[in-house]
């Protein structure tokens, strides 16, 4: 039976559904360190599509390919607690300040070091920016065919695929052949948990600057169980072109950000008081807003 | 060349409404630079979109009518957009943040190298002064969205590179006919010049579109909620509540990502933009992304057991209370005094 190739994109992102009170510093600052950083949901989703190809076809190997810091080798372990069969964290200086646009660069370049891919799937948008745009982006850069808003890989026979897409209005069932890109909506299967065998294997996957860091000696570590190592790869091991990286590569520039001011409107306080509330509901009724 | 040009999505032979959305504001955007205003119509039996799209002020519209160009498809209308944009270098391009704009724009980004900005809530043009290379920047495309965390709205440009591209989500902006009899030009293009038989390659096996069965931006009056409602259950008080008022019932996407109502009421920047007489909101804290979408409402009251809630400042009525015990009152005061 077929085997495949795929890799799962996905990102550490901070935890912006519970946003507290206790998120913007007082100077209006973003406070990162009282958010949590997880696996971005949609990226789950993603994965579990993944892991379903897996099932399917054994041999299929799963690879999380993140781009990010150091700590976001934390995602590349969960997936690998869930079914992953390894990660790459693609992680440099020289990436910092990427928009969408140099972030599909590079992981675009890591990609084409990843062998022959069948299939990359990935969320359909980070919830810390909404912006749906790396999928599609990457697979521009890759020239290959993308699939967005996947909620369900109907088939896959004999290299083709059928898809059921959720749109705004509505769905839509497509067929057509790998090697693809799909991003995956959140209102697909969530991803299986952990698995606890899973869990005990590597748990102490790790990466050289993780290891350094913990003063492991991580040099026998490395060569007795080279499943327990997680790559990361700098800038030097894809072929780039620096114009195209970070900051610079990076078309869409932050030209300010603002502090959001409310504009205070002279608010009627109420309690919960039957008369209150009774004479709320009269003043709207009269002025036609209700009723 | 160095238009503003706005991508219109063709749904049954209509454009789409937020493609007449942006067609406005795209109007206006070239006024202000002293450009002209082009748009592009990609599908089939195109017959009849020019006189719906020409009275916003549309110079030049551009048809790409083909049997294979409907319904959208990715790759095939990436190339026309693509070809087109190579050949008349817009300065501008403007799409819909629907699910063809953005499967499309990040793609047409993608192979232009051209900056794109999603779910913008405001598009004005202004100037940049780049410190590092000395270089002042005049009309650049000011694309403003609430940004991470949502207390803080971000002002994003493209300095160098074209066309500077944004997307904006149905009901932000307002449309407008510029005037009924409008001259634009109309230019079919050969499509067989724009496509190649490749870029064919995803079959359509079902299709299933519907109206939305909601119609929450078309209500005069809203009650939403949010994760403060505290359940699915609870969300049957706003239900009661907007029956009786005769309203429809919206919600945050705290409360939505909760699972408390389904995904097609969410209002704030990544969902609906609703302007109603009445915004009742339940239990909603009121960060950035939600208040981008209702805080054009003409009355606001919110309900919320934290008196220093956010939303609370741009509210008509503040009440402060749990919801159990004030939806039921308003009901009963309501009904009480309309007999």
């Amino acid at each position: 039976m077929k085997a495949y190739n795929i890799i799962v994109l996905a990102k550490q992102v901070p935890d912006t559904r519970n946003v507290g009170k206790d998120a913007m510093k007082a100077d209006g600052t973003v406070n990162r360190a009282v958010l949590p950083a997880i696996f971005n949901p949609e990226d789950l989703n993603a994965l579990e599509q993944a892991l379903r190809i897996k099932d399917q076809f054994p041999g299929t190997t799963v690879t999380i390919l993140t781009m990010g810091p150091g700590r976001a080798a934390e995602i590349i372990r969960e997936g690998l607690f869930r079914g992953a069969d390894g990660g790459v964290l693609l992680t440099d200086r020289a990436f910092a300040g990427s928009d969408t646009l140099a972030t599909s660069y590079a992981l675009g370049q890591a990609l084409k070091k990843m062998g022959k891919i069948d299939l990359i799937i990935a969320g359909r948008q980070a919830i810390d920016g909404d912006t749906a745009q790396v999928g599609p982006q990457v697979a521009e850069k890759l020239g290959m065919l993308q699939v967005t808003y996947v909620e369900e890989v109907k088939e896959l026979k004999n290299d083709a695929v059928v898809l059921k897409r959720r749109l705004d209005r509505g769905v839509e069932t497509v067929k057509c052949k790998l090697p693809l890109v799909m991003t995956v909506n959140g209102t697909a299967p969530e991803c299986r948990v952990r698995n606890a065998k899973l869990l005990m294997k590597y748990k102490r996957a790790k990466t050289v600057t993780e290891l350094q860091k913990e003063n492991e000696d991580y040099t026998s570590l490395y060569n007795d169980r080279p499943d327990l190592n997680i790559p990361e790869w700098t800038v030097n091991d894809i072929e780039s072109d620096a114009s195209q990286l970070g900051l610079t590569g990076s078309p869409t520039k932050v030209k300010s950000i603002e502090n959001v001011v409310l504009q205070a409107k002279e608010s009627k306080v109420i309690s919960n008081a039957d008369a209150e509330i009774e004479n709320m509901m009269i003043e709207l009724i009269k002025s036609h807003t209700i009723g | 060349m160095n238009n503003v040009f706005v991508y219109c999505e063709i749904e049954d032979d209509h454009v789409a409404e937020v493609s007449q959305e942006l067609l406005t504001k795209g109007r206006s955007l070239a006024n202000q630079l002293k450009c002209n205003l082009e748009a592009i119509a990609i599908g089939h039996k195109l017959d009849g979109v020019a006189q719906q799209i020409i009275p916003y002020g549309v110079d030049t519209l551009y048809l790409a009518d083909d049997k294979r160009l409907s319904p959208y498809q990715t790759l095939p209308h990436t190339s026309v957009v693509v070809k087109l944009f190579k050949e008349e270098k817009p300065q501008i391009a403007l799409m819909g943040a629907s699910s063809i704009g953005r499967d499309l724009g990040p793609r047409v980004s993608s192979a232009l190298h051209s900056g794109l900005t999603a779910d913008c809530t405001s598009l004005e043009t202004g100037e940049h002064y780049d410190k590092k290379s000395d270089t002042k920047y005049k009309n650049l495309l000011y694309q403003i969205r609430p940004a991470f965390g949502g207390n803080i709205i971000a002002t994003i440009i493209n300095p160098d590179c074209r066309p500077q591209m944004a997307t904006v989500r149905e009901g932000v902006m307002k449309k407008e006919i510029l005037d009924p009899k409008y001259k634009g030009k109309v230019v079919n293009l050969d499509v067989s010049k724009y496509v190649s038989d490749s870029d064919f390659v995803v079959e359509i096996i079902e299709r299933h579109m519907e109206k939305s069965r909601l119609n929450i931006k078309g209500s005069p009056i809203i009650v939403s909620g949010g994760y403060g409602v505290g359940s699915k259950e609870n969300f049957q008080l706003l239900f009661d509540l907007a029956e009786v008022l005769g309203g429809e019932v919206g919600a945050s996407r705290a409360a939505i990502d909760a699972g408390y109502v389904e995904h097609e009421r969410q209002i704030g920047q990544t969902g609906l933009t609703v302007r109603p007489k009445l915004y009742i909101a339940c239990g909603i804290s009121g960060q950035i992304q939600h208040r981008a979408g209702m805080e054009q409402s003409a009355q606001i009251i919110a309900i919320n057991t934290d008196p220093e809630a956010p939303i609370n400042s741009i509210a008509d009525y503040v009440i402060t209370g749990d919801i159990a015990d004030i939806i039921p009152k308003m009901i009963k005061y309501y009904k009480k005094n309309t007999k």
